[in-house]
């Protein structure tokens, strides 16, 4: 199965004060497959939302893609012009994103923005963009959709709009949908009902999915494959049995340690991580994750790991840790400096 | 359980941080300045004009309010043009030095651009803040005392005023303030209005602090960024106010030099000695304009450090 | 356990209330928001929260669980004084808290305190974090002796190094800016803290940090919470009872152990289910098939009988007509549900919504 989308040392910088440009997005290469899912995990500053933003070149002033590759169907899309990336977004990938309203635009009625992309990408005439839009409408789960389309967005509730978000999104079938945390605004009921929508909707259409969250209950309840970031960088990938049953990292594991799952017998304090995830402007020197881990031995501290086999997990389950994987202290990295 | 200390934030992007206010840094504004090289030009005018208004009894160099009969005026007792020896930028009617003039001019016209603005200022952002801050009735109250001013008919009743009393500075003074308090005083009241209901206020209010220390200490300071730009353009309305009100015949008493009386002379001589109305006219657009531009500028800067919309 | 000198300071488990003793009593809160009619608009009264009652005693959490239009913050803000009540009463330390003015009602706000949802904007960007914690403690009725070692032992309380005076809260991280807001509200010397979805902005490594402080200060200190949050996993790890609300009204409230356990209404039952856990299991059975249908009402159009019907799997003609009350099931726990005690009644056929 050839990779839909191929990502290769993608690096996003933004200027700092000092000169040095800070790598929010530091060495990140994956691929996703058709009607592969892929979700992305991470905290604040771990650069998820602005890996996916990259892919769609949706990086704005004064984010910068600095290095690396976006092939799409084997084409650059680095190297798309205007024009090119005009007729790509939205009929070969499309996003939906964690607020809808800012999403939507507020004085646009809502069967127009459906049939706005219908119109652009598919070529379809007015009248039979409409019917489709309502068909897609009745397909997310909107009551009474023939007499919403007229709705403007502010009509709708946050789930609702967020499932004309996802109509708008799978109007054009497309290969690859992108969703920036797109239940996190959502109540936890809604959000369940919402993530059985996407779910539905991409099996339908074999779509590959990248799922961004910081939930990884979510994440692990709806994907294939599981990257986790932190700081920029991919620090352990795997299936989301092996992520979530045999964690190799130790973020990952303290990350999945200080979720208290309903099942498990109350402690008295919760597992934590001391620190907080570095911010903006200072990257630690060696792996990013040192000064926080609890498995942290002198080499951590001025060697980089690589992302390589866990030599103790699973098939095709990579992690980026000297004290896991040996190997990946040795492997010479790839600096983006 | 003690954290270690964090690393420090630098000057560039915190992708964690929101749109907080902070202290400008010079080299922020350096910077800042390097990039609109409109505002830089404008601020150095700027300064110019205050320097001139500063120094202005000193570098006269002839006594604005002197006539000069005899070398002041041509042979048929006309107004001599800018080139003159003696007389740089001409004379007028009256056989005064436009030079002089306009230098003194700048002293009075910005003096009083500056102290009607502080004290509409003052006034406007009183009201705005008491208006905004407790709401209900006394917003009401002093809302509707504000469109009342608004809808006045206020340059009529002063002409109308002074006409009766006298002309004199301090009454352009005060009815440049009557006129711009207004406008400051809803601007300021809708920031307010957003500003009470930002957490930290809510959270400051429910420990208990009081009223007027919410307002000084948690509600003036986040609206400082906001005055200072009103204030800029401010001054420069209140030229403007000034000149229109000299030009109507109820601005400082003559023979005192300003931009608008001069004006307000040079149009009724326009054609013989167009010089009379061109110079403080020129004069008159230059700064303001400086002033919009720095205040375009002010509130650009001010804007990237500490945005009001959430 | 005494922390600094000047014992009048220190924030120690307070004479004021007995330990088991009722420190806040809510008897039936209304709060009803009028909201203003506009241009094609008609004025409409929203009830944001229809009868509520529950007891917190003290060094006690009572976690509310609900999602949005339960008018779980309303009970928070109403009880800070920051909304007023329609009806019913509020009693503190058996104060009538809705009578009180004046001086007392400022005594009365230094009893409680809130931390913020959004850590971002609690504090004041211009105000050094030094500052803003001065200007708390100057609020206190026995002011301290020395106001700026006052402050160093709070933040130390909090697990903040002394360094903290001079910074500003753009240079903290989400979760230093909370201890910040909770070193706030201890600098009044409150014997209850409300946290209204406290934790819920922050990272999940950061979040565990935080409960476990606030675990800590309340067993240090004998505070009681009113913990109020979305995720019912937090309330588990903080809660000793747990309501859930939906649409204003309490549909269940009981121990942590009887709700966790045994829900009782179908909506806490749906609730528990809806939560996402990283638990291995194999793709079929993944997505938890216990589905609500439809959307939280909204509060201005609540439904007849009970509130919950048109979303419930269990629903029968009578939910359609009569509002369930609140009353004792066998498991222990109150909840509003006409067939919540499957004891007493047998499992109704299912008409209507779907499941």
């Amino acid at each position: 199965m050839s990779a839909l989308l191929d990502v290769s040392n993608l690096v996003v910088d933004f200027p700092t004060s000092s000169g040095d440009p800070f790598h929010a997005v530091d060495g990140v290469s994956f691929q996703v497959s058709a009607g592969e899912r892929v979700g992305i995990v991470g905290e604040s500053g771990s650069g998820k939302s602005l890996t996916s933003q990259a892919v769609m070149r949706l990086v704005s002033d004064p984010g910068v893609i600095a290095g690396g590759s976006v092939r799409f169907g084997g084409e650059d899309v680095l190297a798309y012009s205007d024009r090119a990336l005009q007729q790509w977004r939205g009929s070969q990938v499309a996003m939906v994103f964690q607020d809808p309203m800012s999403s939507l635009n507020p004085l646009m009625r809502v069967g127009r923005q459906i049939t706005e992309s219908l119109e652009t990408h598919l070529g379809m005439g007015r009248v039979a963009a409409r019917a489709r839009a309502v068909d897609l409408l009745r397909r997310v789960g909107i009551p009474d959709a023939e007499a919403r389309m007229n709705d403007f967005p502010g009509a709708f509730s946050g789930g609702m709009r967020q499932r004309v978000c996802i109509a708008i999104a799978t109007a054009c079938s497309p290969k690859l949908l992108i969703a920036d945390e797109p239940t996190t605004a959502l109540d936890v009921t809604v959000q369940a009902q919402v993530l059985d929508l996407l779910d539905d909707m991409v099996s339908e259409q074999d779509t590959g999915v990248i799922l961004i969250s910081h939930d990884l209950g979510v994440i692990s309840s709806f994907c294939d494959r599981i990257l986790v970031m932190y700081a920029g960088r991919i620090v352990e990938e795997g299936t989301a049995e092996q992520i979530v049953g045999d964690p190799q990292h130790p973020y990952t594991h303290a990350l999945l340690g200080s979720i208290l799952k309903l099942s498990e017998p109350i402690p008295p304090r919760l597992r934590t991580i001391s620190g907080a995830p570095p911010t903006a402007g200072r990257r630690p020197s060696g792996c990013a994750f040192a000064p926080r881990c609890p498995a942290a031995v002198d080499a951590c501290l001025t060697n980089d790991p690589a992302l390589v086999q866990a030599p103790l997990g699973g098939v095709g389950q990579r992690v980026a840790c000297g004290v896991v994987a040996p190997e990946a202290f040795a492997v010479e990295q790839e600096s983006a400096a | 359980m003690s954290e270690a200390l964090p690393p420090v934030i630098g000057q560039g992007v915190d992708l964690a941080a929101t749109d907080d206010d902070r202290p400008m840094r010079a080299r922020e504004v350096l910077r800042s300045l390097r990039r609109d090289p409109a505002a830089f030009v404008s601020l150095i005018v700027l300064l110019l004009i205050a320097l001139i208004a500063v120094l202005a009894p000193l570098i006269t160099p002839h006594d604005p309010l002197q006539t000069y009969n005899d070398i002041g005026l041509g042979p048929q007792g006309q107004p001599l043009p800018p080139g003159t020896p003696g007389f740089l930028l001409g004379t007028d009617a009256l056989g005064r030095d436009v030079l002089s003039r306009l230098i003194s001019g700048t002293q009075v016209s910005l003096v009083i651009g500056i102290v009607a603005n502080g004290l509409a200022t003052i006034v406007g952002v009183t009201v705005g803040v008491i208006a905004g801050y407790f709401g209900g009735i006394v917003e009401a109250v002093l809302m509707r005392i504000t469109d009342v001013v608004i809808s006045f008919p206020i340059l009529l009743l002063c002409t109308a005023l002074i006409a009766v009393t006298t002309r004199s500075t301090t009454n352009v003074i005060i009815v440049i303030a009557l006129i711009y308090w207004t406008t400051l005083a809803r601007i300021i009241r809708g920031m307010v209005i957003s500003l009470k209901h930002r957490e930290f206020v809510v959270a400051t209010r429910t420990l208990g602090v009081g009223h007027l220390r919410i307002m000084w200490k948690h509600i003036i300071p986040h609206l400082l960024p906001a005055i200072i730009v009103y204030a800029t353009l401010g001054v420069a309305s209140s030229i403007l106010i000034e000149s229109a009100l000299s030009f109507l015949g109820i601005g400082v008493p003559i023979p005192q030099a300003s931009w608008g009386q001069m004006i307000s002379d040079g149009s009724t001589y326009f054609q013989i000695a167009p010089w009379m109305l061109f110079i403080p006219g020129i004069c008159l657009i230059v700064t303001v304009m400086a002033f919009n531009l720095v205040g375009d500028w002010l509130s650009e800067m001010l804007d990237s450090a500490a945005p009001m919309a959430r | 356990m005494s922390r600094l000198d000047g014992s009048d300071l220190v924030n120690g488990p307070s004479s004021r209330s007995r330990a088991g003793e009722a420190l806040l009593d809510v008897r039936d809160l209304k709060v009803t928001f009028r909201r203003s009619g506009g241009i094609g608009r008609r004025a409409s009264r929203v009830p944001a929260v229809q009868g509520v009652s529950f007891q917190l005693r003290a060094g006690e959490t009572l976690g509310i669980a609900g999602e949005s239009g339960s008018g779980k913050s309303t009970i928070a803000r109403t009880l800070m004084g920051i909304n007023q009540a329609s009806a019913g009463s509020m009693r503190l330390n058996g104060e009538n808290v809705g009578a009180l003015r004046g001086r007392r009602l400022a005594e009365y706000r230094r009893t409680m305190q809130m931390i913020f949802q959004d850590p971002y904007d609690s504090l004041d960007p211009r105000m050094k974090v030094g500052e803003t914690l001065l200007e708390a403690i100057s609020l206190r009725t026995t002011k301290p002796t020395d106001p700026k070692r006052a402050v160093e032992g709070i933040l130390d309380q909090v697990g903040l190094s002394r360094s903290f005076i001079e910074r500003r809260p753009r240079e903290l991280s989400g979760g230093q800016r909370q201890r910040v807001s909770i070193a706030r509200a201890l600098c009044v010397d409150p014997r209850l803290i409300l946290c209204d979805e406290a934790v819920s902005a922050l990272d999940v490594s950061v979040r565990a940090q935080v409960l476990n402080l606030l675990k800590d200060l309340q067993e240090e200190l004998g505070l009681a919470y009113l913990f109020i949050s979305h995720d019912l996993s937090t309330l588990r790890f903080m809660a000793d009872h747990v309501g859930i609300m939906y649409l204003g009204r309490l549909v269940e409230i009981g121990t942590r152990d009887e709700i966790f356990e045994n829900p009782q209404h179908p909506y806490t039952r749906a609730l528990l289910s809806a939560v996402p856990e990283p638990i291995v299991r194999d793709r079929s059975t993944r997505l938890p098939r216990v589905r609500l249908t439809g959307e939280p009402p909204s509060a201005a159009n609540p439904p007849s009988g009970c509130s919950f019907h048109p979303r419930c799997p269990m629903a029968q003609e009578v939910c359609r007509t009569v509002a369930p009350p609140l009353r004792a099931t066998t498991s222990g726990q109150d909840a509003a549900c006409h067939f919540a005690d499957p004891v007493l009644v047998p499992e109704p056929a299912r008409i209507g919504a779907d499941a």
